[in-house]
């Protein structure tokens, strides 16, 4: 054991984690808004609408993330077309790349979460909201969402710790957060171990912080 | 489509012997799972503290750790490791291991906590009054197991199992950092002598799709077979 390179690598690693916690919140805050946009189409009525929902979240689960980011990173940099408009600003960053790969994968797992959350709403529900003269639109707004988010935290919960995993994937498109630069150590002093002893630690503290943050939510907005 | 085609001037025979690797490291990384989910399941499941706290931390880090990062821990750990092992047994030279076999352990030890959390579940959610019928009757331990436990389990256990897999066949993925030709390495050298990348990462995204559209019908089949009599 290493201790010396365990103590000079912490600090290193944790600056790294910064990045890690960057890509998560803004690809858990667009991937939310993508998932509860994508659940309401899921629970539309127009078969087609649902239908395109359904093979989104279809192809985005059914690939690894890895594939993902690079179409997004390697991919559409070949479209000429693409190059000459604004967007390419944002895709020739690695880390735009990312954060758009992540989001749209992390949509689409929270799309499904959602749409068993809203059909577990028991009818009654909505009935009591109608038999009170509440329009359709409120009901959707203010009684159904809100149901089906408390619903969903459980899975969303794991749902957050499996995208705080997949972050490490942006040490593939160059990105050094927290794996990158762990992976850059090891190879430069071929001490794995203690190197995977202190980023595993730090992976391990977020996915503990982020666990007990959930129960926390859980209980405060449990129905009973 | 050219670039699909077989022979020396398309990628299509080269994807097709990476896409048999592909599966070949998923089966096999299931099954060293299932080796680690044999060992660890009694462990979670034991009376005793310290036995449920070593199951619980094998649990606890492999699925709070980012599957890279142990990729990264086997890739660059795993000669160093055999060698120190072979070196107590007084061999001295050096140990390449292949890059399959650490593949496959990697992602084996990864898809292992998830099954031992499967397992645990089913075994936790079959009727006590299985389990005492058995013993009333004075079965012993492995006829126990092994037709009273063990079918029951599986029943509750295969529709979980089917997502490990699908976990586990879009892990093989990451193994491309190692250098394994898989899909996604295949792809990798693919789009880099092409200049190509849009089509090849398209086209083993559809491949990997493929794969997870036709092992669901597979495992559906399994799932009705083993709740026969439900």
């Amino acid at each position: 054991m290493d201790f010396e390179l365990m103590i000079n690598s912490f600090p290193k690693l944790l600056n790294a984690t910064l990045i890690t916690l960057k890509l998560l919140s803004a690809s858990l805050i667009f991937g939310l808004f993508i998932g509860l946009c994508f659940a309401i189409l899921r629970v539309n009525k127009n078969p087609f609408v649902n239908k395109f929902a359904y093979g989104y979240s279809y192809v985005f689960r059914g690939t690894p993330l890895l594939v993902q980011i690079f179409i997004i990173y390697f991919g559409l940099g070949q479209i000429e077309y693409l190059r000459s408009t604004v967007l390419w600003v944002i895709l020739k960053e690695p880390y735009w790349c990312a954060i758009i790969a992540f989001s749209l994968n992390t949509g689409a797992y929270t799309s499904e979460i959602l749409r068993s959350a809203f059909q577990t709403i028991k009818p009654g529900i909505i009935e009591a909201g109608q038999s009170l003269g509440i329009s359709s639109k409120i009901i959707f707004y203010k009684i159904q969402i809100p149901i089906a988010i408390r619903q969903s935290l459980p899975a969303y919960g794991n749902e957050i710790i499996l995208m705080m995993k997949g972050t490490s994937l942006a040490s593939t498109v160059t990105l050094m957060d927290l794996t990158g630069v762990a992976k850059y150590i090891i190879s430069t002093t071929f001490k794995p171990i203690e190197v995977f002893i202190v980023a595993g630690g730090i992976y391990l503290f977020i996915t503990f912080i982020i666990h007990n943050v959930i129960k926390f939510l859980e209980k405060k907005y449990s129905f009973n | 489509m050219e670039l699909l085609s077989f022979g020396k001037t398309g990628w299509g025979d080269e994807l097709l012997i990476a896409t048999m690797m592909t599966i070949a490291v998923s089966i096999t990384a299931m099954l060293i799972g299932f080796l680690f989910a044999l060992i660890f399941t009694p462990l979670k499941l034991s009376k005793s503290k310290f036995l449920n706290l070593i199951g619980n931390c094998y649990t606890t880090i492999i699925r709070g750790v980012p599957e890279l990062l142990v990729i990264y821990l086997f890739f660059f750990g795993g000669s160093g490791a055999v060698m120190y092992v072979a070196s107590i047994f007084g061999y001295n030279e050096y140990i390449e291991i292949n890059a399959f076999i650490t593949g496959s352990f990697a992602i084996g030890i990864i898809s292992g906590a998830y099954s031992t959390e499967v397992f645990r579940g089913a075994i936790q959610s079959i009727d006590k009054g299985q389990f005492e019928a058995s013993k009333v009757l004075g079965l012993k331990k492995p006829v126990h197991f092994f037709k009273v436990i063990m079918p029951q389990m599986l029943r509750l256990a295969i529709p979980n199992l089917s997502n490990v897999w699908q976990i586990t066949l879009k892990d093989t993925s990451l193994i491309s950092v190692t250098g394994l030709v898989e899909i996604m390495r295949q792809s990798y050298i693919a789009a880099g002598s092409t200049r190509d990348p849009l089509f090849f990462y398209s086209f083993a995204a559809i491949l990997y799709l493929l794969l997870t559209f036709l092992s669901m019908r597979l495992i559906n089949k399994l799932e009705i077979r083993y709740s026969r009599g439900y």
